[in-house]
């Protein structure tokens, strides 16, 4: 845990005072919350990435020097961002057209990081998502954005079209042979366009099951080109590691894994909300320092680390850094990064209960295990948290945990969904007896138990 | 019905976007619902002669996505955030303070046509939650007592 450049750990675990640190994913935004615009985004060497790829690197070279740089995908696996894209093809031989998909679906619960950068730095994606396109040397690219991302939608429509006028997008980018056309889609929804071989079927219109693989998508990705998708935090990661080298991106981190991260924290804390930190900032001093602690009279029982899929970390642990390796020693995942945290006024039951309720309702429906079994672990739950569950059912729900494990589903929802759920098993046993043993939810007010006990159930659209 | 002269060209305007017409589908659902508000039977029927595609197809792609709509909604859309953290911070006391002011359980229109209101899935605004959004605008944290003043600058 060595800690190396200007992000060191002479600060730690100290005050919120974070000037000097660098942020280069941050730099461009302004202090009023507004979307930096072009001009803020270039005063702040916007842009430089793309100049420097474009006029002194080959396209291999940007993807090696990616690849140096340990970068690694935000979207919540982790996937070398590098090494996925040289296995596009390249070349006079090369088939074409080829893709750069950004994916902006960001539908898990618990999930609020690609918000905060589309609503403060749009250039950064396009720039960030021009280097990729030149270093795959796509043809074009998409920009698929959630449904309800009004707001970001506009942000990023607009910094398009700056981006255009000012000759970084179209025909002959930057006075080169290279062009690049980039567009924007918006979702019509359900969670699951966000699984990237399910996203490119909802950027065809086609219903958005996910795809077998393989084929992998840097193969036959998007309309069977090849094609590479990768997470908004991916894409703005990029031009800074282009600019600066893959060292530098290397030494901004506490831990091995390099970089900066858009860290968020959400819950019962003083100051809720996303700030880009060095990659391996631990739990503790995201929530006591710059989230500023816990809101009074409420204490931190357990963490949801990066999204619902991710797997509850129980307080006496959050001095764990957050990064893809450490996280895993806690028995859980970083995911998004993005936390939401459960305090003691709160049912870990009807916690977990909701989750399962959000993943049941967005399973696509494709494969059994996950269609049928999804449903029946969130109506357990349901009985549990409604004071009608017995001990049989905790049995129950441990043998659905391995059921829709790992590799037993058509895709990744359900093993995702699987993740809260064994935690809460794991670490919350004494709160679901309390629920079995006393019939009610002991969180609920008395008299009301039974009708708060559970959240509302899935709606459909009119 | 048929497609409008205006209506036309927005969707034509679209398909530059897209390599074919079919794949610029969902798009143009979202497009002609925004014009319409709803896409009944015969807008599908519109669309689909527009774009070459049956009205099933439409509708397969349509009863898919949480955001068209195949009912009749009002002329505001109030989206609800159930996710576990909006629920965590006041979910249940907003979710019934929108209720006791619009008289409609969750999935109703107003008798007057002016609001439907919905359930979503977690807005990505977890930092501000309890959240939810009316038309294309996010509200959140909303304060216990709050929805009124919000809702008012929906006529
Ligand atoms: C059900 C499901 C939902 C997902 N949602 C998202 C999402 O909203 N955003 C995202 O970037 N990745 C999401 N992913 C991961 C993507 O499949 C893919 O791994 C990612 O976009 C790759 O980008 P990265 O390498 O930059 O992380 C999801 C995966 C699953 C299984
Ligand atoms: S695991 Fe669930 S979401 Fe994934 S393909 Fe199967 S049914 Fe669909």
């Amino acid at each position: 845990m060595s800690a190396r450049g200007p992000n060191g750990s002479a600060h730690r675990p100290g005050a919120p005072d974070t000037t000097g640190w660098e942020r280069p994913m941050s730099r461009a935004m302004r202090a009023d919350g507004a979307p930096a615009t072009l001009e803020d985004y270039v005063a702040a060497g916007g842009y430089e990435g793309l100049r420097r790829a474009l006029g002194e690197l080959k396209p291999e070279d940007v993807t090696k020097a990616v690849k140096d740089s340990g970068l690694r995908g935000r979207g919540g696996a982790g996937y070398s961002t590098g090494g996925k894209w040289s296995t596009m093809p390249l070349g006079p031989d090369a088939p074409h057209p080829k893709y750069v998909v950004c994916n902006g679906d960001e539908m898990e619960p618990g999930s609020f990081k690609d918000r905060y950068l589309l609503s403060r730095n749009p250039h950064l994606l396009i720039e960030g998502m021009l280097v990729a396109a030149y270093a795959v040397q796509a043809d074009a690219g998409y920009i698929f954005l959630r449904a309800q991302y009004d707001e970001p939608y506009a942000n990023v429509e607009r910094a398009l079209a700056e981006a255009a006028a000012a000759g970084y997008l179209g025909e002959h980018i930057l006075g080169t042979d290279w062009s690049f056309e980039l567009f924007l889609h918006e979702s019509v929804g359900r969670y699951i366009c966000g699984e990237a071989s399910a996203m490119l079927n909802a950027l065809e219109s086609q219903r958005p099951n996910p795809r077998a693989r393989p084929p992998h998508m840097t193969g036959a990705g998007l309309y069977a080109r090849p094609t590479v998708v990768n997470n908004v935090e991916t894409f703005c990661a990029v031009p800074s590691i282009v600019r600066n080298g893959a060292d530098w991106w290397k030494g901004l981190s506490i831990t091995a894994e390099g970089g900066t991260k858009i860290y968020g924290v959400a819950g019962r804390v003083q100051r809720p909300g996303c700030v880009e930190l060095p990659m391996g900032t631990s739990m503790r001093e995201l929530i006591e320092v710059h989230a500023g602690g816990m809101q009074p009279g409420f204490e931190l029982r357990a963490v949801s680390p990066g999204g619902a899929s991710t797997a509850f970390v129980p307080a006496g642990q959050i001095d764990v850094p957050m990064d893809f390796t450490a996280m895993a020693t806690v028995q859980s995942r970083m995911g998004t990064g993005t936390m939401v945290l459960l305090d003691d006024h709160t049912c870990p039951i009807g916690m977990t209960l909701n989750m399962l309720q959000f993943f049941a309702q967005e399973s696509c429906g494709w494969c059994t295990p996950c269609r049928e079994g999804l449903q029946w672990t969130a109506h357990l739950l349901h009985g549990i948290e409604e004071g009608r569950g017995t001990l049989e059912d905790l049995d129950l729900l441990a043998e659905h945990v391995w059921f829709m494990g790992a590799d037993k589903t058509f895709c990744d929802l359900a093993p995702g969904a699987m993740q809260p759920l064994e935690a809460a098993l794991r670490l919350f046993r004494d709160d679901f007896v309390a629920h079995i043993d006393s019939g009610r939810c002991p969180y609920a007010p008395e008299e009301t138990a039974a009708a708060e006990a559970a959240p509302a159930p899935a709606g459909e659209t009119p | 019905m048929s497609l409008t002269d205006e209506e036309r060209r927005e969707l034509e305007e679209l398909l530059p976007h897209y390599p074919d017409r079919r794949a610029a589908a969902d798009s143009a659902l979202r497009a002609l619902q925004r014009r319409r508000r709803w896409l009944s039977d015969e807008s599908l029927a519109d669309l689909g002669e527009f774009l070459g595609m049956s009205v099933a197809e439409l509708d397969s792609l349509a009863t898919f996505a949480n955001m068209l709509f195949r009912q009749p909604v009002g002329r505001h859309v109030v989206l609800l955030c159930d996710s576990f953290a909006c629920w965590s911070l006041g979910y249940d006391g907003l979710r019934a303070e929108v209720e006791a002011r619009l008289g409609v359980a969750t999935g109703g229109t107003t008798p007057d046509g002016r609001f439907t209101l919905l359930p979503i899935v977690c807005l990505g605004a977890c930092d501000r939650g309890p959240a939810m959004m009316v038309d294309a605008d996010l509200h959140g944290p909303v304060a216990p007592g709050g929805v009124g003043a919000i809702l008012e600058d929906y006529a």
